[in-house]
């Protein structure tokens, strides 16, 4: 079950980290009792584009890396083009996870789509 | 490769060259079986038995008590699994008791004889990690045939006072196994002392091969075997003996006991060093475990807001390998039953790593180790949430 290069690559290296300035939506995901909290900040333009976007994540390996793969995926993109970004897509991005890490430690396209169905609750945009 | 530091001695340890030098004849020239008449036979039956003598010698048993086998999963499993067969039906003595911290070798047998209709009963641990012998006194019942602990906790380092266990097991008739893995080579193991009746050792944790154990079984007591065979190891342990190693482990044990004292004291040095500088010169780490009754070689530090393997995998790629009970570094995303036990918190399992020191160790590897580790702690801590969510509640 050894990670790929990617998955190294964006652990080691992570992109987006920490907390951007004035972000319009934020979502945590996960718990400390399974060993991983996700929690990412966005700031999503009156046009629906995701301007910027960070994380931080409280796990294993897998969990930054995918972290960090998710928010560089949709950094730039239209929030309803960035809901097709799920937990197979970023794995399949990063080259494959071991298959005991799919579930557990791949919950940032989840803390994704809570963040963007939160925002558009928000502003009413159905 | 570029230099590595090896702090997962727990795990298993490197042959070491004197054990490489004794086993070398019977890779390449002497390659008869034990168990033939003829001289090429002989002469590997003489220094199988010469080991056989030097693992008794090292523990304080008779020669004749010592049966080679696979591996310290084998040797546990022949004891609850051997000890269960032999009672046959009707049995009365089915109730065994052992602790929540056991390694999975016995954890998961004695839940596989739950399954059979034994009676298990699993002793709690302290916040340290220790046991109370009252707890003991309290499971034993009519029906208690078994007590199997271990010496040495895997994970923490503890030492259990199996000599007291083994008093309270006889002053009940109850049989007692201790699995001495973790024990061997670091703390002094004398079966007479202990006063058990079974006894596991692996010869990979001190600097012997893989794949080769012992199994002490006091001489009158008798356990079902496993398997079924030829006459090897009095016909208690068939099959054709793993001749290189068990010669190395004779070798290695040998060596683990003559030097043992000077070397313990060398290592705990080394292990405290560890300790002190990471304990005052990281934040929020606590030390897992109880320090006062410890083996020499090992320390379990938590490091809060951060996950173990994180720590485990950026450690590694600077060049130091350690082990974590984070779930998340294993296959079945279960925090260590054994940090679990100590005080509920399974974040404490995620965040804990295992330092396990050994004879290779300089103080050079200690001092790069927390060099490194507060880069990474601080890196890891620096997009953790659950350090920023601390870090802002404690402001105000």
């Amino acid at each position: 079950m050894n990670y790929t290069e990617k998955v190294m690559d964006h652990f080691l290296h992570p992109r987006n980290v920490g907390k951007i300035d004035n972000p319009n939506a934020v979502a945590e995901v996960g718990n400390a009792q399974c060993g991983d909290i996700i929690k990412l900040f966005l700031r999503i333009n009156p046009e629906g584009i995701i301007e910027d976007i960070s994380f931080e994540t409280f796990g294993c390996g897998a969990a930054i890396a995918t972290s960090s793969m998710t928010t560089e995926m949709v950094k730039g993109k239209h929030i309803d083009e960035a809901l097709l970004v799920t937990r197979d897509v970023v794995a399949e991005e990063l080259g494959g996870l071991p298959a005991s890490k799919m579930h557990c430690s791949n919950l940032a396209s989840e803390a994704l789509h809570k963040a963007i169905h939160e925002y558009k609750a928000k502003y009413n945009l159905h | 490769m570029t230099h590595r530091i090896y702090f997962d001695n727990s795990a298993t340890t490197p042959v070491r060259k004197e054990v490489v030098d004794e086993i070398m004849p019977f890779l390449t020239e002497l390659g008869g079986n034990p168990s033939s008449r003829h001289y090429e036979g002989r002469v590997v039956r003489t220094a199988v038995e010469a080991a056989r003598a030097k693992v008794a010698a090292a523990i304080n048993a008779d020669p004749s008590e010592i049966y080679f086998n696979s591996c310290a999963s084998e040797g546990n499993n022949t004891v609850l699994r051997g000890y269960m067969m032999g009672l046959g039906r009707n049995a009365k003595k089915n109730h065994i008791i052992t602790t929540a911290v056991e390694h999975p070798s016995i954890f998961n047998t004695a839940a596989a004889l739950e399954k059979e209709g034994f009676e298990i009963t699993y002793l709690p641990v302290d916040g340290k990690g220790n046991l109370n012998l009252d707890d003991l006194r309290n499971a034993i019942k009519e029906n208690t045939g078994l007590i199997s602990t271990m010496f040495v906790n895997n994970e923490i380092g503890n030492i259990y006072p199996v000599e007291e266990i083994g008093k309270i097991a006889h002053e009940h008739n109850i049989l007692f196994h201790v699995d001495a893995v973790q024990a061997v080579g670091k703390i002094h193991v004398d079966v007479k002392k202990i006063g058990c009746d079974f006894l596991t050792v692996s010869a990979h944790k001190f600097y012997g091969l893989k794949g080769v154990g012992a199994l002490f079984v006091k001489r009158g007591r008798v356990l079902k075997n496993l398997l079924t065979g030829g006459h090897q190891e009095k016909g208690k342990r068939p099959g054709t003996e793993n001749v290189v190693g068990i010669i190395g482990m004779g070798k290695a044990i040998e060596l683990a006991v003559a030097e043992l004292d000077d070397e313990a004291k060398r290592v705990a040095a080394l292990r405290d060093r560890l300790e002190k500088r990471v304990l005052e010169e990281i934040p929020f780490t606590r030390v897992v475990g109880d320090p006062s009754h410890r083996v020499p070689t090992l320390s379990n530090i938590s490091f809060r807001f951060v996950e173990g393997e994180g720590i485990l995998l950026k450690l590694d790629t600077e060049g130091i390998a350690v082990s974590t009970g984070s779930a998340c570094s294993s296959s079945d995303l279960k925090a260590s039953h054994v940090i679990t036990a100590l005080n509920g918190d399974p974040e404490e399992a995620h965040s804990s790593i295992r330092f396990s020191l050994g004879k290779y160790s300089t103080v050079e590897d200690v001092d790069y180790t927390v060099e490194t580790l507060k880069n990474t702690i601080s890196l890891l801590r620096s997009f953790s949430p659950i350090y920023d969510e601390f870090v802002n509640a404690n402001k105000h």
